[in-house]
């Protein structure tokens, strides 16, 4: 077993889905570091988008003036991103497993974000903190027993 | 900045349409614009050759599930083709391959238009 190393590091975004590939720049360049395998870094990069997306597209619904905050926090086998924005908030309880099949006869593409996240991470949860909201998504690695 | 573009060549009876770079929330309109545009000029039978595709997410994957009725209500229908592993597991993982069909070579696919 590797020896684990311990991370804390934060960045501030604008919101616009400019920002997104910085985003995925910054997870991926820490997810290697901590010593995650390519597609697990792939998974963790793409989860964070989609929760950067929800943040740009419906926290602040397009607004470009406003900013968010990726965290990344890891030690142990634990990865941890924090993605905090102070727009409105969200109640992801709200939305539903997607059905491909049905979704399509819609011309609805919503929801799938928030599905992806749940599939790739090990736990994704949703709070109001102060006036801010946080979305936690917690991944591990893998040959390490979860707490 | 992660660039993504996007090629469009006719072939045969249908439109191949070739993916390049990062499709996410940024660069999603632009492939939308393109199905748009090929829908409009009455073009149902389309080919997307994912070679040159290195990444998505799933606003790109909401563009595929707009257009798909529209194509098929009209006889035509939206083929994936050539898809490098990783962007294939994020379709897998939410059951794109139920609904569409996904091809490992692009003439596999245009030949199933040729054939109809």
């Amino acid at each position: 077993m590797k020896e684990a190393i311990k991370i804390e590091a934060s960045k501030t975004f604008r919101s616009t889905t400019t920002a997104l590939s910085g985003v995925r720049d910054f997870v991926n360049r820490h997810a290697v570091e901590f010593g995650f395998e390519d597609r697990e870094v792939s998974e963790i990069v793409l989860a964070v988008d989609e929760a950067c997306t929800n943040v740009i597209k419906h926290a602040y619904k397009g607004n470009p003036d406003a900013e968010f905050v990726v965290r990344i926090l890891a030690s142990g086998s634990e990865f941890q991103i924090i993605v905090r924005d102070w727009g409105n908030s969200f109640r992801p309880d709200d939305v539903p497993i997607p059905n491909i099949r049905d979704r399509s006869r819609k011309h609805r593409a919503g929801g799938l974000g928030i599905h992806l996240m749940r599939k790739l991470m090990d736990a994704v949860e949703y709070q109001g903190r102060d006036e801010a909201n946080e979305v936690r998504l917690t991944r591990y690695l893998r040959n390490e027993p979860k707490p | 900045m992660n660039d993504f573009k996007v090629l469009t060549r006719d072939s045969g009876n249908a439109v191949v349409m070739e993916l390049h770079g990062f499709l996410d929330a940024h660069t999603a309109p632009d492939l939308e614009k393109t199905f748009s545009d090929l829908i409009g000029k009455g073009k149902y039978k389309i080919v997307v050759n994912f070679n040159g595709l290195s990444y998505i997410s799933s606003a790109g994957l909401g563009v595929f599930m707009a257009y798909i009725d529209e194509v098929r209500n009209n006889s035509g229908d939206i083929k994936l083709t050539n898809m490098q592993q990783k962007v294939f597991n994020v379709f897998d993982l939410l059951g794109f391959p139920y609904l569409y069909e996904i091809y490992k070579d692009q003439d596999e696919a245009l030949k199933k238009f040729s054939d109809k």
